[in-house]
Order: C-alpha cells, then structure tokens, then sequence
C-alpha cells in the first residue's frame, strides 16, 4: 500500500517588518546621515553646500567603484588595477579638454558640456579597450587564484602608472574647468558650484542606467544571475566568460568616465590618483558587499557625504573618518551592507 | 647541529647552499670585508629587509594572505624608537621602550584589522590593510608636530652605537660605534630570522600551510582557520615592526619616505616574490640581490640614461625615475614564469 505524497502547498509568508526593515536599511543611511549633518552643523546654507559636495563625490566614487564590484561579483576577480583606468581616463580627458579650447573656453553651456562628453568618450574609449588587452595579457591566466591576482594587477597598476608618466611627463598636470561650469550659483543662500550639481546628475544618470540594464534587459539577468551562480548560468548554455569580458570592459570604460569628472572636480592631475583613489573605492566595495551595485552606490553616497561633514566639522577627523565607517558598518553587517546571496 | 639551528628545513639545493653561505658570510664579516660607510650601509640595509620580507613571507607564503600594511607595522616601530628617543632622552632605556612599544602598537593593530577582515573573507584583508595603511600614511604627515611629517625625525642614540664612539683598530679597520651598530642590527636579524625559521617548521607552521592550500579542508579537520590566520598576522607584524626598530637604530632617522611609503611595500612584495615564496630562504636571496640592484644599478641606470641622451625614447626608459616601471614589469614576470622564485627554482632543479 502506497502511502499518500506529502503535502507539496507551498505558502507564501508576507516578509515582516523586521524583514523589510533589514532590506532597506542601508538605503535609510543616507538621509539619515544627512539630517544628523544638518544637526550637527545647524547652519542650513553651509550644510546644503556641504551636501551637494558630497553628494558629488560620492557619485564620482560610485562610477569608478560599480566596475569593480561588478567584475569581482560576477567572476570573483579582485582588480587592483582598476586604479589604472582611472589615471588613464583623466590623462585622455584632459588631453582632449586641452585640444579643444575654442569649445571649453566659450562662454556657451552646450559647447562646453559637448567638449567635456568628447573628453569622456575618448577616455572610455581607450580604457574599454586597453582594458580589453589587459584581460587577455594580465587576468586571463590568473583566474581562480586570488593570491595571484592581486600579486599580478598591482604589479600591472605600477606599470600602467609609469607608462603614463612617460607619455606625459612626470609632472602634475593643473587645469581649470569649462568656462560654464567655473564658479557656483546661489541656491536658497547656500552656494553649489556647477561643476559639482552636473556631476550629481550624470552620477544619477549612470546609476539609474546601470539599474535599468541589470533589472530590465536580458543581458543584465544573465549578469546577475551570474553573480548568484555562475554554474547554474553556463549549464543552461551562457557564454559566462564572454559576458565577463563584456562587464570588465563596461567596468574599466566606468573607471575611465569617473577618472575625467575627478579630474575635473579636484582640477590637477597625476599618475598616481587611481592608486589613490582606489583606498577609498575598496572601501566603498566592501561597506557596499562585495559584488552589489546598490550597495555600492549607498556605500558611495555614505563615504562622500561623511567625508564632506567631518572635514567641515574637524578637518583632521576626515581622514579616519572613512576608516571609522568602515568598522562600524562591518561590525554591523560583517559582509556589507548588501550582501550577495551566492549560490554555491 | 646545523641542521638544528634551521629548524631542519635544509637547503635542498647545493648552490642554494653555496648562495646562503656567502650572504651570510659576506654580512657577517661585511665590516672587515667591505669598507667604506656606504658599503656599511648597504649591508645593514640587506640585514634588515631579509628580517622585513622573511616576516612578509610567513604572511605571504606561508599563510597566503596579501597584505599592503607590512610597511606600516615596519613604521611603527621604526617611530616608537624615534619617539621614544626624542622623548626620553638619549639611552638604552629609550631603545628598548621604543622597540617593545612599537612591537607591541603592531601587534594590536594587527589584531584589530584581522578581526573584521579575515573572519569574513581573507580577500578583505587585502583591500582593508591597503585603506588602513594609506590612511596612517596620511596622518603621519599630517601630525607633523609629533611625528615631522614628510621631513621626519632625527634622534641620538647611545653614544656606544655612534661612530664616534672608537675603542680600537684591527686589520686595519677602525673598531667603533657604528661597528657595534651593525653587529647589533645583524645578530637581532638573525635571531629573528631563525625564530621565523623555527617557526614555520613548527606544527603551527604546517597548519598555516595547511590553511593555505585548502582553508575549507584545514577548518573541517579541526583547525580554526581565523585564529590561525589573526595569530600569523600578529606575529609578521611584531618582527616587521621589530625590524623597524633595529632600521631606526641604524639610520638615526625616520621618515616616511624610509619606514612607511607604498614604494617600499612594492619593494618588499617583489623581494618575497623574485625569492620565492613560502620557503623563507627566499626572503634572504630576494632582499640581498634587490638591495644590492637597488643601490648600485639605480646608479648604472643612470649613467646609461645619460651616454643614450641622443637617441630618441631609450634615455627616457632607463632613466632612474622609471626604476619603479621595470620593477612592476619583473614582478608581473616573475609573477607568471618564476611563481615560485628563485629558491623554487633551485629547489626543483635539483
């Protein structure tokens, strides 16, 4: 006598409060961070100042930071080289800012912002591609061993680094901004430059386009669904290494992008800014969980409104101030903020 | 018994024998066999990072966890005999103080940054010593009242450690304090050195190797995989922070580009690598022949550079400042072809 199949009903429990609140919480951070700015500096127009600054820098962090996390996330690569791209990018930025100066020394919006998007295109251009052969060359044969991988990609940040300073000299390269976005216009008595308000909504705007491409497109659920189990992807018969090369070009382009709106935000320029840069964009990557995209920009906006908030309240705290974040937020979340659910 | 003193790791290679042997007779006997100040100088140099990069290499090699602070546990040392001399005045008491404090700020440090990155991942550890590391790197420069910032410090050390300090002549060399300097630098190395040695070949060691291979199996055999990891983070912090001590003694002077630059991280990173990781020796093949190159090629890069003016691109690629370029390309080498350094190879072509 065969005995009856088990009850198979599934049940779909509705997610608890503590449930929703655990999800969203990291995303509550950043006003909160903001309103205790707001309390703890009192006077509004500094604090919108402030804000706005930060928010900027922590837009530019997450262009430059999302390519990394999304490369490690989805193939479990650790690129130190990253930093690379960066200096790249604003080296060939700046370049061409340089070459075009009828259009960024006009007194005209579109044409200075148009010089700016061919200085981002060339620079995205070269380290998509130069990324492309640093694949092949540096990562390709290191897959699988994280030991090597770090050994290898900073050894190839070292060479990139130097290899700019050869082309342009080893010196900083000072520049000053399109004539449209010199200087800051008064909003509600708090002064925002205009170079930071466009880097704020290009920030937005490539976020947003990220989202879009990873939850809306077929080629964003095969990444993501690569992130979460890459064997179960390539057994249903994707190309996952493919899709890899496609992401860490996309990456390394990001990287660049972000290397020629940093340059224009700090207005000098070296070799060694990516190296620099990359202390603050791990930090963004792990607060973030290693491998999410959201978290990322959350851990972004954080550091770059922390930053802006303590080096107005008490310049000598800001340089711990990221590290002090960091040990909170893993103390609180030891994988991160989002971490990625892995599937194996 | 000599096999006793190394803690039975033999060499296993003849000439890696030969190679050991004359490294260390050519430091032991350096300051009879090669004279001159800057001679001197180089060889307590070579001293010190064989310490630096051996206590690297139980980190690297030995337990497989990359770290960027190295040079920061170094620095700390380096600055608590500093401090300790600027604030206690002149004397061994200063010394010891300075050395045992700063091994001691080395020790917790490292506690503290392997408690939030290895229990997680160990690949953290990486990321979150490179943050940490550049952040102390920025605040030294930044508390210049207390530390001198990018000038740094110069103290007085025991007037029996200064070349002042004579007590006599033999074949020919003059016997004073810097003599004792150096001899007190080389047999604290090679006091650590062998306790490194010990260390590794102990049952510790083989679990740290163990962990290396396959941290997963190590944890299911019973082996807590992050105590472990915490325990070999703390000690390669207290030796590089001990060789920091010893450099401070030696150079009289701390500063940041000596003791705590990303450059010299580089340099400690290529010195295990081009050595051969995880075998220790390597430690002592890698520092000897990069300090060496380091302070004579440099030179010779130099004067190449300038007998090529003429020619378009070359003197711009052997000019000194691209030192750092040609090592990142050899570290990218060694790296693919040569993983296991140069002991390795000695090691297999037996």
């Amino acid at each position: 006598m065969m005995s009856a199949a088990p009850d198979h009903t599934p049940t779909f429990a509705r997610l608890t409060l503590s449930d929703r609140l655990g999800r969203a919480a990291p995303y509550l951070l950043v006003p909160v961070l903001v309103v205790l700015g707001f309390l703890a500096i009192g006077a509004p127009t500094s604090w919108l100042t402030l804000t706005v600054s930060g928010l900027a820098m922590g837009m530019m962090i997450f262009i430059m930071a999302s390519g990394l996390t999304l490369v490690f996330g989805l193939m479990d690569i650790i690129n130190f080289g990253h930093g690379a791209f960066i200096s790249l990018g604003a080296f060939v930025g700046v370049s061409v800012l340089f070459a075009l100066p009828g259009w960024t020394d006009a007194a005209s919006l579109p044409l200075n912002i148009a010089a700016i998007l061919l200085a981002i295109l060339a620079a995205m251009v070269l380290t998509g591609a130069l990324s492309w052969v640093f694949e092949r060359v540096i990562i390709r044969p290191v897959y699988g061993s994280h030991l090597k991988q770090i050994l290898i990609t900073v050894g190839a940040l070292i060479v990139l680094e130097e290899a700019i300073n050869v082309i342009w000299g080893g010196e900083e390269i000072f520049l000053i901004r399109p004539s449209e976005l010199r200087g800051a216009i008064t909003f509600a008595g708090a002064a925002l430059e205009k170079y930071r308000i466009l880097a704020v909504v290009l920030g937005l705007a490539i976020f947003f386009a990220l989202r879009v491409v990873l939850r809306r497109t077929k080629i964003g659920l095969i990444v993501r669904a690569g992130v979460e189990n890459p064997d179960m992807v390539e057994a249903l018969g994707y190309r996952l290494k493919l899709v890899f090369i496609g992401v860490f070009i996309a990456g390394s382009a990001l990287a660049g992008l972000g290397g020629v709106m940093w340059a224009l935000y700090e207005q000098v320029i070296t070799a060694g800014m990516g190296e620099n840069m990359m202390v603050l964009i791990f930090i963004v990557v792990i607060i973030g969980g290693l491998g999410s995209v959201e978290g990322a920009f959350v851990g972004a906006l954080l550091v770059g409104l922390l930053q802006n908030y303590v080096a107005f309240l008490e310049p000598k705290l800001a340089l711990i101030s990221n590290i002090a974040l960091m040990t909170a937020i893993l103390l609180w979340r030891p994988e991160g903020m989002m971490r990625v659910a892995k599937g194996h | 018994m000599g096999l006793r003193l190394l803690s039975g790791d033999a060499h296993r290679s003849g000439i890696l024998s030969l190679l050991l042997i004359v490294v260390f007779l050519g430091l032991a006997l350096a300051p009879f066999l090669f004279p001159g100040v800057r001679a001197l100088h180089t060889a307590a140099t070579i001293c010190v990072f064989i310490l630096l990069v051996a206590s690297y290499d139980l980190l690297l090699g030995y337990s497989g966890i990359v770290s960027f602070a190295h040079t920061m546990f170094f620095g700390l040392g380096a600055y608590g005999v500093a401090l300790a001399s600027i604030h206690m005045g002149r004397g061994w008491d200063a010394l010891l103080v300075g050395t045992l404090s700063g091994a001691l700020a080395a020790t917790v440090l490292a506690y503290v940054i392997g408690l939030f990155s290895l229990r997680v991942r160990a690949i953290f550890f990486a990321m979150i010593t490179l943050a940490v590391a550049s952040a102390v790197a920025v605040l030294v420069s930044q508390l210049f009242q207390l530390t001198g910032g990018e000038d740094g410090l110069t103290y007085q050390i025991p007037r029996e450690l200064t070349p002042a300090f004579r007590f006599g002549e033999v074949f020919g060399t003059n016997l004073n304090g810097r003599l004792l300097n150096y001899y007190l630098v080389f047999f604290a190395c090679l006091a650590l050195f062998l306790l490194l040695l010990r260390l590794v070949n102990s049952p510790f060691g083989r679990v740290l190797q163990s962990i290396r291979e396959n941290d997963f199996r190590a944890e299911a055999i019973g082996y807590r995989v992050v105590h472990y990891r915490t325990a070999a983070t703390c000690m390669s912090a207290a030796i590089a922070a001990l060789a920091g001590s010893l450099y401070a003694i030696w150079l009289r002077y701390v500063g940041p580009d000596t003791t705590l630059s990303f450059e010299i991280m580089i340099d400690v990173l290529l010195m295990v690598v081009i050595g051969g990781m995880g075998t220790m020796y390597g430690a002592v093949i890698g520092a000897t022949i990069f300090v060496l190159a380091q302070n004579y090629l440099q030179n010779l890069m130099g004067v190449a550079a300038e007998a090529t003016a003429n020619l378009p691109l070359i003197p711009d690629l052997i000019d000194p400042n691209r030192w750092l370029m040609w090592l990142g390309i050899l570290f990218v080498l060694s790296v693919y072809f040569f993983p296991s350094g140069i002991v390795g190879r000695l090691r297999a072509g037996r």
